[in-house]
């Protein structure tokens, strides 16, 4: 598959531009940090973005999907990521509706995709336990109850959780922390009765809570895919999953650096526009070189999702540490290059470097994926 | 079957019967590798055999016309003949600046009776070119050249100087820029001359370089004659041509950057080992991983690139940041390599040194992000040209 967008994804993309420039800009965001929000994004605002199919863009047709691929999601993620777009994507469509399709049976399925891809239902992923991500540490413990398990632990991080509608716990039901087989997934009601949880307002201002779990009872059909097999399906569902996030952190990134420039254009001092300065211009020139290795990054490892590539694992790595490492430089140059004003609430930039480090951190940082990078290439 | 699929099994079979078992290979080192010309040398007739089959099939210049020697393929049939030859290892058969920067010139700016004389050469191997661009006042600065040619009718008397001349000192022919006129901007009055080196007046002094080898030379003309119809393109308007062919020179360097043999990782376990699955050397692998993620991402911007021309995009303004970012990688990727050879990078003779091959490619890439456009001047080019920061 040639690395360019073809005519209909070219279109998918300027339309969501378009939509989102004017419905979802970084002013609805503020917006909606401002009046603290309870949902933490706007509903009515979901509906239509599920109208026009974006919920169910990379679900199957016939659990009633658009089966557009994950090339066509991550140019809405991008597109989202310029225009730093709160919504249930990452949680439901891109984590949720893409582990229940990879590891449920039929049944589940039937039961789950259609209502996420009407976005009449939010189900988030409920996985790290400590400060940082490391999924095969998985320690919620999972306790023989008859013919089911009783879950008992604490998530944090877990996308939209005070919002979801069912959470899948990755729960530990054999082995210990640190081994890849023994982690189950379950599906669970978001108000099931033991779990309990909080929303922790976090620095990009979007939703992401401390999930605790008091012997919550599960059954075997509750299960998602194989009791103890489920670091495999999450090992995928984390690779889609983290490039979709490097999707959003490009927009994200291009958004930025775009400011960026044309303030270099307009700012005087010294009698002179700043972007005459021969130490901006050649900051500013790296990093368009590197937000041009991203775009192919971005692009090829969305197609490597789409095509079932055999490297997915390893595309997935670094495109996420590519992606960490450029949106960590250019948010920090945004802010340095605007000087005071970029410090200041008032201006949009701010927002934009605090979703990077949230987005750069989720499923895996930069050293994460970097380190998972070099142990796939067998170093 | 589709054409492009019988063209696949047709090149294939044809590689296989007249690739030489030596040709299939990777070169050791710069020494390996074909440049034909006057008095070539071959350091193994297989070298010779090769050159020779591929120049008579026109593959030694694939996508040029068939008339000038080429092979006449389309962009499919030629990336087909790359992987192709890549599969079975085969060793380019000859290269040098005829191929990858005289010959594209001739055809967009060369008249019919130089395309005619030079280019079916160039293909055979039978002429070696040298580029005559640099003077020792005019670095990055190029257009301020000042190697004058004066009108004398039937000829232009040239007299200057080159400095980083590659192979002046092999090279049977020049392609050289001359100031014609002296009176307009810098880059008004430059012209492009194709001469032989065997004229009169022509003296060649090899420079010796850290690494020890001497790949450019000095070059001097005292009163040298060139016939008028040697000018290649119009007269004082050479600067265009000579922008073109910086672009090529720019592509050419900055695929040093691509990986083209065994990933550089397994060069890192074989010298310094694993530990639990990791490289024993914590501090070394994480620059290794950040240096093998770079090339990755530098070969798909070069594919995402390529697919764009294909499509009809045009060469979009992703292909400024090659030179400046290709030779970057090089030189990182030499540097590691010390630090994973440790004792063995440092040998400057010897067999078991390979002649300090190691070190000696150390040292030469850091030429890599000077000449053709410093890296400085990339990045002038890009924040200028593309960002419009001024």
């Amino acid at each position: 598959m040639p690395l360019v967008l073809n005519e209909e994804q070219s279109m998918l993309k300027d339309a969501a531009a378009g939509f989102l420039a004017e419905k979802a800009p970084v002013a609805a965001l503020r917006a909606l940090r401002d009046e603290r929000n309870a949902d933490g994004f706007s509903r009515d605002l979901w509906q239509e973005m599920a109208e026009m199919g974006w919920a169910g863009i990379a679900i199957p047709e016939n659990y009633g999907g658009l089966d557009y691929g994950y090339v066509g999601l991550g140019l809405i993620l991008e597109e989202m990521g310029r225009q730093l777009t709160v919504s249930p994507m990452q949680s439901s469509v891109l984590v949720g509706a893409t582990l229940i399709n990879l590891a449920g049976n039929d049944a589940q399925k039937q039961a789950l995709l259609p209502a996420i891809a009407e976005g009449k239902l939010l189900v988030s992923l409920a996985l790290q336990e400590g400060r940082h991500h490391r999924p095969a540490h998985t320690a919620l413990t999972a306790t023989a109850n008859g013919d089911g398990f009783s879950l008992s632990g604490e998530k944090v991080m877990v996308l939209d959780a005070h919002v979801a509608d069912k959470m899948i716990i990755a729960a530990r039901t054999s082995g210990e922390a640190g081994d890849t087989a023994g982690v189950s997934l379950f599906l669970v009601d978001g108000d099931v009765q033991g779990l309990s949880c909080e929303r922790v307002i976090m620095v990009d201002s979007r939703n992401a809570g401390k999930v605790t779990l008091n012997n919550v009872v599960v059954s075997k059909g509750d299960l998602i895919g194989e009791l103890d097999g489920g670091m495999a399906v999450l090992e995928k569902a984390l690779s889609i999953a983290n490039i979709g996030l490097s999707a959003e952190l490009l927009g994200l990134c291009l958004q930025s650096f775009e400011t960026t420039i044309e303030y270099l254009k307009q700012r005087k001092q010294f009698e002179a526009l700043i972007g005459s300065f021969q130490s901006l211009q050649h900051r500013a020139a790296d990093m368009f070189a590197e937000l041009e290795l991203g775009k192919s990054m971005v692009l090829a490892a969305l197609q490597a999702i789409d095509n079932d590539d055999d490297d997915l694992a390893l595309m997935a790595a670094a495109t996420k540490a590519k992606l960490c490492e450029i949106a960590e430089n250019v948010t920090n140059e945004t802010i340095q290059m605007h000087g005071g004003i970029g410090m200041t609430d008032e201006y949009d930039m701010g927002f934009y470097m605090k979703r990077a480090r949230a987005a750069q951190q989720t499923f895996g940082d930069y050293s994460y994926q970097l380190d998972r990078f070099a142990c796939l290439n067998g170093f | 079957m589709s054409n492009l699929d019988q063209f696949r099994t047709e090149t294939r079979v044809w590689l296989e019967e007249n690739c030489p078992e030596s040709m299939r290979k990777p070169m050791a080192d710069e020494s390996d590798s074909v440049g034909g010309g006057r008095n070539p040398t071959f350091k193994h007739p297989d070298q010779k055999l090769w050159m020779d089959r591929m120049a008579a099939k026109g593959w030694t210049v694939p996508t040029w016309p068939t008339q000038y020697g080429g092979g006449g393929l389309d962009r499919d049939e030629a990336k087909i003949l790359g992987e192709e030859m890549s599969r079975l290892q085969c060793r380019t058969p000859l290269q040098g600046m005829g191929i990858s920067m005289l010959g594209p010139a001739l055809l967009e700016y060369g008249s019919e009776e130089q395309k005619s004389q030079h280019m079916p050469k160039i293909a055979s191997g039978a002429i070696w070119w040298c580029q005559g661009y640099s003077e020792p006042g005019a670095g990055s600065d190029l257009a301020s050249l000042q190697t004058k040619a004066e009108d004398m009718g039937d000829h232009f008397l040239i007299n200057g100087s080159k400095i980083w001349t590659s192979g002046a000192d092999k090279a049977d022919w020049i392609f050289c820029l001359v100031r014609t006129d002296n009176t307009g901007s810098k880059h008004h009055g430059i012209s492009f001359l194709l001469f032989d080196m065997t004229t009169p007046g022509v003296t060649v002094k090899p420079i010796l370089l850290i690494s020890g080898r001497s790949p450019f030379c000095e070059t001097f003309f005292d009163d040298v004659k060139v016939p008028k119809e040697n000018l290649m393109g119009e007269r004082d308007k050479g600067w265009t041509i000579a922008k073109y062919l910086l672009t090529h020179e720019r592509e050419m360097i900055s695929g040093l950057g691509r990986g083209s043999k065994k990933k550089f990782c397994e060069s890192a376990v074989d010298a310094i080992g694993l530990e639990n699955g990791r490289l024993a050397d914590t501090v070394l692998r994480t620059d290794i991983a950040k240096l093998e993620l770079n090339i990755l991402a530098f070969s798909k911007t070069m594919e995402r690139v390529g697919d764009e021309t294909k499509s009809g995009k045009g060469l979009g303004a992703a292909s400024a940041i090659f030179k400046y970012y290709g030779t970057e990688l090089n030189k990182t990727r030499c540097e590691l390599m010390m630090d994973i050879e440790g004792e063995q990078a440092l040998g400057w003779e010897g067999d078991n040194y390979k002649d300090g091959l190691m070190s000696r490619t150390w040292l030469r890439s850091k030429g890599n992000s000077i000449e053709g456009g410093t890296t400085e001047v990339q990045l002038n080019i890009i924040s200028k040209r593309v960002l419009g920061l001024k």
